[in-house]
């Protein structure tokens, strides 16, 4: 799960990282008064809220440029606010389709002195923790890893010790930091990691942190996103999820214990088990089709989740075809064929539809399938099910 | 023929009185398998269906009952707690079939695997594991399977069902198969099966499949071009998925970075000399183009 920015640096915040004096704001009227609450002396920074990164070069739908503003005084705060709230806001993250902007958080402006990166991340070879760092902050992390791998600094913490001052010691001297500094560094990437292990995050990540003139060190910017299998341990982490910011098909199957992700292509596909769904999506690519999405509908597959996962594929506007996929295990082919012949009668299908059934009492399931009466062509392995789908959509 | 369990092996099962684990108990026992004990805590002393005797603790029934692996169907909050009780008891093999695990329980988890030496960890996650003819653990279906000399280790589930039905239908069965599972942190990875393959006489070829996301995959081939003289075919599920979304399984992405793609497995296989099934309705016959029994 991720979250915005400024629920990010609140988080930081609570955890002893120095971050800018800062308010969100959804309406004008929050505007005003987050402008002000902050210091009239300073320039001010609007940031566009959603979750995806290069905000800063991104641009709005009507053609004004750049989800980060630095401005001067109250009165181009206003503006630059007024141009990005609810306006739709296309970055290299966020696809052709944008997303729309419905909170921005105004800042106070830090001069900087310099700028790192610095993230707490879970290494899944190893199982541990890893701090990484880089004195080239403020760029995208990947093309620096890319094309210096050498100014990437990687710290290992096993969860036995936890966090210790020797590892704050080491990347504190190999981002270059003396005196007065290291403590001050040693504090941030002790709150950093405190947050990353007391909330199960995945990536705890600030990217720029700076220093400014007079030698402080702050996050200007701030990303963390947690362990859905762990929110259970943590309601005010639960509490931060903003579903504007999800696809509102995802957001239904999650209710149905659907696992659905959204593509671009046109033939949908209705899957058990997510290792056969991810292999039912090529298979249809390497028949020449294009998947529409991904969707698992899990070990038990009953009819009220059946008629959920038909109607969520069915809303999507680019379906022109539904392949469905069943290898039946614990759960027999004939109850999942009676599922699907109920789900097709509720949601009364205008696509083509090709269902491969395979496993036990795959016989009887058929039969049902037969029987029923409803628009649909048996297929008996996973190959031609893919071959005929594809066919008929093509020929449609 | 098989590696880890067969027909000596006493199985307890920890969540034996839940839904989940009530059912898939008679399933396992139904195919053959020894269910010696179960434990559901508070429960110790009652007979689950009449038949096998409840522990409090899972170092009561091993020293009650001699159970010698333990599967795992007890809910997300409190599998990491189970899997470390089991450690504690010291049984040899602990399954986990749970979904839903955090992941910093299985990072704590592992550290703990990793001063162990007396307990190996299948799952969390997975479908469990089989040696078809003498003993299922874990929600597969057993009558898919054939007794033979093809081990099968996947991080999916029901698409090692796929493999597994492909190869029982074209008459050759199976050793053992493996579901290690989908989390990105797990106990028995794809090189430690495919190492325990490589060692077990009775075991002829192998078929991994794995998914995209880590380097689980990799780090096998690796293994493979170093050591394995056995054939082994493979698949990986997740070419089309999109960059930096999870794919039903947690552990199932392909980082922003471009880091654990179908097609870096693919390459890391092609370089160890496995036979590669591109599409996943050819996993047997990619293993059959190498391998004749």
């Amino acid at each position: 799960m991720n979250i915005h920015e400024y629920q990010a640096k609140q988080l930081l915040k609570d955890h002893g990282v120095p971050v800018p004096n800062g308010y969100p704001a959804t309406t004008t009227t929050e505007v005003d008064q987050a402008i002000a609450m902050l210091d009239s002396e300073q320039a001010i920074v609007v940031k566009a809220q959603i979750h995806a990164g290069g905000r800063g070069k991104g641009t709005f739908t009507d053609g004004y440029k750049g989800g980060v503003k630095v401005v001067d005084g109250p009165e181009a705060a206003r503006q630059a606010a007024g141009s990005m709230l609810g306006n739709t806001l296309v970055t290299a993250q966020t696809g052709p389709a944008g997303r729309k902007v419905q909170t921005l958080y105004l800042t106070e402006a830090c001069d900087i002195d310099h700028e790192y990166y610095l993230a707490v991340v879970l290494d899944r070879e190893t199982a541990q923790a890893v701090i990484i760092a880089s004195t080239e902050g403020g760029m995208d992390i990947e093309a620096v890893a890319d094309q210096t791998p050498d100014k990437i600094i990687r710290v290992p913490v096993s969860p036995a010790t936890g966090l210790r001052p020797h590892h704050c010691r080491r990347v504190a001297f190999a981002l270059g930091f003396a005196g007065e500094q290291i403590k001050a560094f040693s504090k941030v990437l002790a709150g950093l990691y405190r947050l990353f292990w007391e909330k199960n995050a995945m990536l705890v990540e600030i990217n720029p942190l700076i220093t400014t003139p007079a030698g402080d060190i702050v996050a200007l910017d701030a990303k963390v996103s947690f362990d859905s299998n762990a929110l259970f341990k943590h309601p005010d982490i639960v509490e931060l999820r903003d579903l504007n910011e999800e696809d509102s098909k995802e957001v239904e199957a999650s209710e149905f214990n659907l696992s659905y992700i959204a593509l671009d292509g046109n033939i949908a596909c209705l899957v058990n088990g997510a290792g056969l769904a991810m292999a039912t999506m090529d298979i249809i690519k390497s028949c020449g089709g294009e998947p529409a999405n991904f969707l698992d509908v899990g070990g038990g597959a009953d009819e009220e989740q059946v008629t959920a996962a038909f109607k969520i594929i069915l809303s999507d506007p680019n379906v022109e075809g539904i392949l469905v996929n069943i290898f039946g295990g614990i759960m027999k082919c004939d109850i999942i064929a009676r599922g699907i012949v109920a789900a097709a009668r509720n949601v009364e299908l205008t696509v083509p539809l090709v269902v491969r059934l395979e496993g036990t009492n795959v016989e009887a399931g058929k039969k049902i399938l037969e029987d029923s009466g409803v628009a649909l062509t048996p297929a008996d392995s996973l190959a031609q099910a893919a071959e005929i789908i594809t066919s008929q959509v093509k020929d449609a | 023929m098989s590696i880890l369990v067969n027909k000596d092996t006493r199985l307890l099962v920890q969540g034996i009185t839940g839904k989940t684990g009530t059912f898939h108990t008679r399933q396992c026992i139904d195919y053959g398998t020894n269910v010696v004990a179960g434990v559901t805590p508070g429960k110790g002393g009652q007979l689950w269906e009449d038949s096998v005797p409840v522990c409090n603790s899972v170092a009561e029934a091993v020293k009650d009952h001699g159970a010698n692996v333990s599967v795992i169907y007890v809910p997300p909050p409190f599998a990491a707690d189970s899997i470390l009780e089991a450690i504690e008891a010291e049984i040899p093999l602990v399954i986990c079939i749970t979904e839903g695990v955090p992941v910093g329980d299985m990072a704590e988890v592992r550290q703990r695997l990793n001063q162990s030496n007396k307990t190996r960890l299948i799952g969390p996650n997975c479908p469990g594991i089989i040696t078809p003819g003498q003993c299922k653990i874990g929600i597969m279906p057993g009558y898919i399977h054939k007794p033979g000399r093809v081990g099968v280790v996947s991080r999916s589930g029901t698409l090692t069902y796929e493999a597994v039905w492909q190869l029982t239908s074209r008459g050759h069965g199976q050793s053992t198969c493996i579901g290690i599972g989908g989390d990105p942190i797990n106990g028995t990875s794809q090189t430690d099966a495919v190492r325990m393959f490589n060692e077990d006489p009775e075991t002829d070829a192998i078929i991994m499949i794995g998914e995209i996301g880590g380097s689980a995959e990799e780090e096998a081939c690796a293994y493979i071009k170093e050591h394995v003289e056995k054939p082994v075919a493979g698949f990986i599920a997740g070419a089309t998925a999109p960059k930096g979304r999870t794919m039903g399984h947690a552990g199932a992405i392909v980082s922003a970075s471009g880091a654990g793609t179908a097609e870096a497995k693919f390459a890391a296989m092609e370089d160890a000399g496995v036979s590669i099934a591109r599409n996943p309705s050819e996993i047997a016959d990619a293993l059959l183009k190498i391998y004749t029994p």
